[in-house]
């Protein structure tokens, strides 16, 4: 029975929602939400009972407020797909960092016995050479060049370090698809929000959704009980880019490849969104990944599937454009 | 073919060409039945209160064509589509792909089918086809035709067939995106399995380059046929195999040279000369009307052997091998039984 739960990126999105959904959860004790970030007012009204500690988890101080607080579970949501205001060195520094940091602190922990890691199915890069859907145990076909996906693999090969010295912590690393909804600021939300959207010439990325609201259930199932193992989380079902692109009533730009770098840097120093060398073969290929894992072992199938993520979200986007 | 091999030159009925005969099609004869019905019939008098007053043929065709071309771009444009998990857009290839495919296949290369009632009419398959072409793989597309042409039933739309193909294809702009549209996918064990337990036609071409890019001289003589990784998929799923011997596709580029210096400064795994290409540009993309036939074998069934025969390497062989010998001996009875390359 887990009761006292430290959750990183606190400020994020995914970390926000499971820390409220566990501060209304009577049978658990105390949530404690880090992050190096200052919370809004407003949010920290959202999160209820949860104790916002600020701090960089960067910092050996987070070793201390394991032990004081005798935390038993670790739920590690800070690794981040958008980069700060700085730019992309420090945010690989915090997600690499701050992973190692973490993960020492739990280590040499003794009252910590689960860590849920949220990760990424960028983690199988894209690809012509991808096989049609991705299980766990694939590795990318070429190594992810760059950018949030080779973060992410990094981490995730500090996490399996971290597994074979600490045998007895359950870790569960759940590799989300790209994550949509009406609420979440995600690369994906950013960029079916653009007006005129460009994508890749003579190529038509599939697309694989997760709600968001799925996501923060699967991050609260693998919070209160253990479900070891790394599983793929994705909405059923494919959509093309070109399919979804339409559903949002948008434009495509299609981009000749050669070109799509030179877009992305005018999107990059816009601000809009990162657009590094994965994201431009992800735009060309797409990844799509299975999750029959998630269905059998984990015991959890996402309610909404992949057009109906899209449909909520565009949903929820015309009304908020309608309120505006 | 260094060793004499008997070669039966002759189908299965004696004296009779089976490549000459052109298979009834699935459809026509539940149609012809349906068109019967007793008109004065007490017991059936209320079902045929129901049907509407006018056949269906009565219907102006242009009519219907008009509606249903603007509900597809209507569909199109809204996005308002499926697609599976590998890409397959059926309304696309029903729509667009196949109807473009068609004059190709009628009137083109005028595609004789045989051996339609090996293709199952449910449940997986993997069928293993020679492959040529030298510039276009069109045998890919003209047996996916067939398949689909000689599956449906009436109004039901025929089986698609689930094409396997190189990574090369994917990473072409254009062609690779509408190849997996239409319902290719990479030629990988993963993906094979997939669709096989899925219950899907695959076809596959062992041969690959080799068998696309080989020279005139080497037509209908089969290349090495891979590492046998789609009997490996086979055997896993016990999908039967169902050998499928193509004629009239070796002829419509032949191949007299292969500029290896240019393959490798373009990084392709070979760079045809032609009679027509590159002399021509792209006219020289056009292919030859040569005459085809298409012929499905009889299904080697994989499923005896168990799915952990798989990693079997004498299995393994023993299957692939048969089915190699299958096509080519299939290939030569059928050269031998055509007239000319052209009728």
């Amino acid at each position: 029975m887990s009761s006292v739960v430290l959750i990183t990126g606190v400020s994020r999105y995914l970390g926000a929602r499971l820390a409220a959904l566990l501060a209304a959860d009577s049978s658990i004790e105390r949530v404690i939400g880090v992050d190096a970030t200052a919370l809004y007012q407003a949010d920290l009204l959202h999160l209820g009972r949860t104790e916002y500690v600020r701090a960089d988890i960067r910092n050996p101080l987070i070793a201390k407020v394991l032990a004081q607080a005798r935390v038993d579970t670790v739920v590690h949501a800070a690794m981040g797909t958008i980069r700060g205001a700085g730019g992309r060195a420090p945010t690989k520094d915090l997600n690499l960092v701050g992973t190692m940091q973490l993960l020492a602190a739990c280590q040499r922990s003794e009252s910590v016995s689960r860590v849920v890691v949220k990760s990424t199915t960028a983690v199988y890069g894209s690809g012509p050479r991808d096989p049609a859907a991705f299980t766990e145990e694939m590795a990318a076909a070429g190594q992810p060049r760059g950018g949030y996906a080779r973060d992410a693999v990094e981490v995730e090969d500090y996490v399996r370090g971290f597994m074979r010295r600490r045998p007895d912590i359950a870790v569960s690393i759940l590799r989300f698809a790209s994550l949509i909804g009406p609420t979440i600021d995600s690369p994906l939300t950013r960029y079916l929000a653009m007006p005129i959207v460009p994508t890749s010439l003579g190529f038509d990325p599939r697309l694989q959704l997760l709600h968001e609201s799925d996501a923060v259930e699967v991050l609260r199932l693998a919070t209160i009980d253990n479900h070891p193992g790394v599983y793929n989380v994705a909405g059923d079902g494919v959509v093309y880019l070109s399919q979804a692109v339409r559903r949002a009533g948008r434009f495509r730009l299609p981009v000749p490849a050669a070109a799509i770098s030179l877009v992305g840097g005018i999107v990059r120093n816009s601000g809009v969104i990162e657009f590094s060398a994965e994201q431009a073969s992800f735009l060309n290929f797409g990844r799509v990944v299975d999750t029959s894992r998630l269905r059998a072992e984990f015991g959890y199938t996402p309610r909404l599937s992949t057009e109906q993520a899209l449909r909520s979200y565009l949903d929820g986007r015309s009304a908020t454009d309608e309120v505006a | 073919m260094d060793e004499a091999r008997v070669i039966p030159l002759h189908g299965r009925e004696n004296g009779d060409r089976p490549a000459r005969r052109s298979a009834p099609r699935r459809g026509t004869t539940p149609k012809a039945e349906a068109s019967i019905h007793p008109l004065h019939n007490s017991d059936t008098d209320s079902e045929a209160a129901d049907l509407p007053a006018t056949p269906v043929s009565a219907v102006p065709a242009w009519d219907r064509r008009i509606a249903d071309g603007l509900a597809f771009l209507r569909r199109r444009l809204a996005g308002d589509y499926a697609i599976d998990d590998f890409g397959f857009d059926p309304d696309l290839t029903e729509n667009v792909i196949i109807p473009l495919l068609k004059p190709l296949y009628d009137q083109w290369f005028r595609v004789e089918v045989n051996g339609v009632e090996n293709l199952p009419t449910d449940g997986g398959a993997l069928l293993v086809a020679n492959h040529a072409g030298g510039l276009w793989a069109l045998d890919s597309a003209m047996t996916a035709v067939a398949v689909h042409d000689h599956t449906g039933d009436g109004d039901e739309p025929g089986r698609y067939l689930r094409m396997l193909g190189a990574d090369l294809l994917f990473t072409a702009p254009g062609i690779g995106t509408l190849a997996r549209k239409a319902g290719a996918t990479l030629a990988c064990n993963p993906d094979a399995e997939r669709l096989l337990r899925g219950g899907e036609l695959v076809g596959v071409w062992p041969e690959g380059y080799k068998g696309i890019g080989k020279p005139f001289r080497d037509r209908y003589q089969l290349q090495r046929f891979g590492r046998g990784g789609f009997v490996h998929a086979a055997l896993r799923t016990g999908a039967p195999i169902i050998p499928v011997s193509i004629v009239g596709s070796e002829e419509i580029h032949p191949v007299l040279a292969n500029v290896k210096t240019l393959a490798r400064v373009l990084n392709l795994p070979y760079f045809p000369l032609t009679p027509t290409f590159p002399w021509l540009g792209p006219l020289g993309l056009v292919p030859l009307p040569s005459k085809w036939y298409i012929e499905f074998g009889e299904p080697i069934h994989t499923s005896p052997y168990g799915a952990e025969s798989a990693d079997d390497p004498v299995v393994l062989f023993d299957i692939t091998d048969r089915v190699r010998e299958t096509i080519q001996s299939t290939l030569y009875r059928l050269l031998v039984q055509r007239r000319s390359v052209w009728r």
